[in-house]
């Protein structure tokens, strides 16, 4: 069993908005997450959900309101997202390098590696296919690979947005195992899913989107 | 008053929409008071030069609309950062309002360069240094707007322009110091335009009249697009739509 | 840190070597549009061997700005990028990875085939030094300036002649400086000073473009 994390922290979010085309896509969103929890994310195609992980990751700026990571402001704190595994709509996996090319590269970008490539091969299923081209994947299996960085890192703070899509059960079973790890060392998860996923046994937050459009 | 607060103050949409509205017709009436000041003072008061006779006339256009073609770049550049760092709307759209103003004055340049040329030189365009690197400053510009129009959301836009701005400006020493070593080399034409380094009193105060003007021409039609840019950015908040009712 | 950046330029280049056609079409576009030039022009020695130095030139930066086109789009579209700015090393050092291998792959092989073009073009075997020694020297800087803009228009559809308009007017002092060197060179002086401007532009891109790359990546991810 693996230690408890040691970066995991508060996470707050106060009145956040975003807008898109000058048009408000969500509004005073607030929400905080502290260790060892789940996040839920849900609301209607179109609510945003995206967007607000989106920002969370820093890859999109908020129009209005503040992200703090134990209490202190995340712009500008490099640790805070340094320690956010993502996988998101775009598996950030490279068509042209073969299966085990692209977790090699994974694995040597991440925080630890005391994990063996083989062994994520062969945990995901695809041991057999480790010479063959991603882009020759089927689209599950290049899901696989993308969820596959969650077991080569040490970041504390997970964010995925639909993750389980076009996965097939056991590998769904496989994930939510290792998500349950993950949260039984202190991790964090916020994450959206319009799949049926068993999350039993955690201490799972629900937030919608939607209905805060509505107020 | 404190400065801090008078910066939020000023930076802050409606009250710059109310100031704006309220300075707006001062500026253009002394714009107008001046231009007509700085022509008739250009035109009719200011000696005939013994060298170039009448047509040097063109430089009360010409001189103080090419100092404003770089003014103008950069006070875009330099909003545009204000905007990247502290993410000031009013920065962004101050910077972007003014693309279009520096373009037409950078122009202007272009034209009333060709114009003088002509009895000079008797052709329509020279490769001379300064005409060049106006040209050259006129396609910053051009790139500018076309890289603002082609991004759709317009925060986005505005920092992305923002960025290309503040690379032309560490650019444009560059450009020009190429340009003028190129021209030198070429053996351009011998008359050095528009150096005129004694210039007659009666013939100065005119043109810095004139390049008076052209500021508060710039500001007032800056201020004009900024309010413009601000009811169609803000058009759902509560200060345009309470504006709109007052106004009904 | 300097591990990650290693990783990145052998990615780079393992995917350019899996997708060759990307490499040589620029190549093949620099060649054509040089053999056009004499086509157009007629075989005439004096007048080809005067303006050669300013076709390869211009035509060098029209391939450079092509060759640009999928520096970071795929990272763009396959969600790479993203993944990268989550690195613990900078997105800014980061791109100067990307643009070295970019330049290995597309800015050397164009600079080893000049000689031949020249040759095609009557240069003198000085001013064919001369003409490599400024590509060498301005290459880099095309690289590394063209990359803001291909940064910037990376997420837009019509990128391509948005790009154009943005970066050939930074070009321009890199050209002029090559084509005075050039120009000094076929008349026997010396050189000197157009290739120490040149080397300065080359070290004021290689400090400030790397910020402006990575500021506009992330404005584009937006």
């Amino acid at each position: 069993m693996k230690n408890q994390y040691v970066y995991s922290k508060k996470l707050e979010v106060k009145n956040l908005s975003c807008f898109r085309n000058e048009q408000i896509l969500f509004s005073e969103v607030n929400f905080s997450l502290v260790p060892g929890n789940v996040l839920f994310l849900q609301g209607e195609n179109g609510s945003g959900k995206t967007s607000l992980l989106r920002i969370l990751c820093g890859f999109r700026l908020a129009d209005e309101g503040e992200i703090n990571w134990g209490d202190k402001k995340v712009s500008g704190m490099p640790e805070y997202f340094q320690n956010i595994s993502y996988v998101g709509h775009k598996n950030g996996i490279k068509d042209e390098l073969s299966v085990e090319e692209n977790l090699n590269l994974m694995r040597s970008m991440a925080s630890v590696s005391d994990i063996k490539t083989e062994n994520v091969l062969k945990e995901i299923g695809l041991f057999k296919r480790a010479d063959v081209i991603s882009r020759q994947l089927s689209a599950g299996q290049k899901r696989k690979l993308a969820l596959a960085r969650l077991m080569m890192t040490d970041n504390s703070f997970w964010i995925l947005d639909e993750p389980f899509t076009s996965l097939d059960k056991t590998s769904v079973g496989f994930f939510e195992t290792l998500i349950k790890q993950h949260i039984s060392r202190g991790g964090m998860l916020i994450l959206t899913s319009h799949h049926d996923i068993d999350l039993s046994g955690l201490p799972v937050q629900h937030f919608s989107l939607s209905s805060q459009a509505n107020v | 008053m404190d400065i801090k607060l008078l910066y939020h103050k000023f930076s802050s949409p409606p009250y710059f929409y109310r100031i704006a509205g309220l300075w707006l017709p001062y500026i253009m009436g002394l714009f107008v008071t001046l231009f007509i000041a700085g022509l008739y003072g250009g035109l009719i008061m200011a000696p005939t030069d013994y060298e170039q006779g009448e047509a040097y006339r063109i430089i009360y256009v010409h001189v103080p609309a090419a100092w404003m073609s770089l003014f103008i770049y950069m006070v875009m550049a330099i909003t545009g950062a204000i905007g990247l760092i502290w993410r000031l709307k009013l920065a962004e759209i101050v910077s972007i309002s003014s693309a279009p103003i520096g373009a037409s004055f950078t122009f202007l340049t272009l034209v009333t360069g060709s114009f003088w040329g002509k009895p000079m030189w008797n052709t329509w365009w020279v490769w001379d240094a300064r005409l060049t690197s106006e040209l050259l400053l006129l396609f910053l510009y051009l790139g500018v707007i076309a890289l603002y129009n082609a991004i759709e959301d317009k925060r986005t836009a505005a920092r992305a322009v923002a960025i290309l701005a503040l690379v032309g400006v560490v650019n444009i020493p560059i450009i020009h110091y190429s340009v003028e070593w190129w021209n030198t080399l070429h053996q351009g034409p011998t008359i050095t335009k528009f150096d005129t380094p004694s210039i007659h009193l009666s013939m100065l105060i005119p043109l810095l009249i004139m390049a008076v003007a052209f500021k508060l021409f710039y500001i007032g039609s800056l201020f004009m697009r900024v309010r413009t840019e601000l009811l169609k950015r803000e058009q759902k908040s509560r200060w345009v739509s309470e504006l709109l009712k007052i106004k009904k | 840190m300097f591990k990650t950046w290693l990783q990145i330029f052998k990615r780079d280049l393992l995917i350019a070597f899996r997708r060759r056609s990307e490499i040589i079409h620029p190549l093949i576009f620099f060649v054509m549009v040089i053999s056009l030039f004499p086509l157009a022009i007629g075989d005439d020695k004096v007048l080809l061997q005067k303006i050669a130095p300013a076709i390869i030139w211009v035509t060098a930066l029209l391939a450079t700005m092509l060759s640009l086109d999928n520096l970071f789009r795929s990272d763009f579209e396959d969600g790479s990028l993203e993944q990268m700015t989550l690195l613990k090393t900078p997105l800014s050092f980061l791109v100067t990875a990307k643009i070295s291998a970019h330049w290995f792959i597309t800015g050397l092989p164009l600079i080893l085939i000049t000689p031949l073009l020249a040759t095609l073009l009557y240069l003198s075997s000085d001013t064919i030094m001369m003409l490599l020694l400024t590509l060498l020297l301005g290459t880099p800087t095309l690289s590394l300036i063209g990359a803001v803009g291909i940064a910037l228009t990376v997420g837009l559809r019509q990128g391509g002649v948005i790009l154009s308009l943005l970066i050939l007017p930074l070009y321009i002092p890199v050209l002029i400086f090559a084509t005075l060197a050039l120009e000094n060179t076929v008349q026997g002086f010396s050189a000197e000073a157009q290739l120490a401007m040149m080397l300065a532009v080359l070290v004021l891109a290689m400090t400030l473009s790397p910020f402006a790359i990575a500021a506009a990546l992330k404005v584009s991810l937006n």
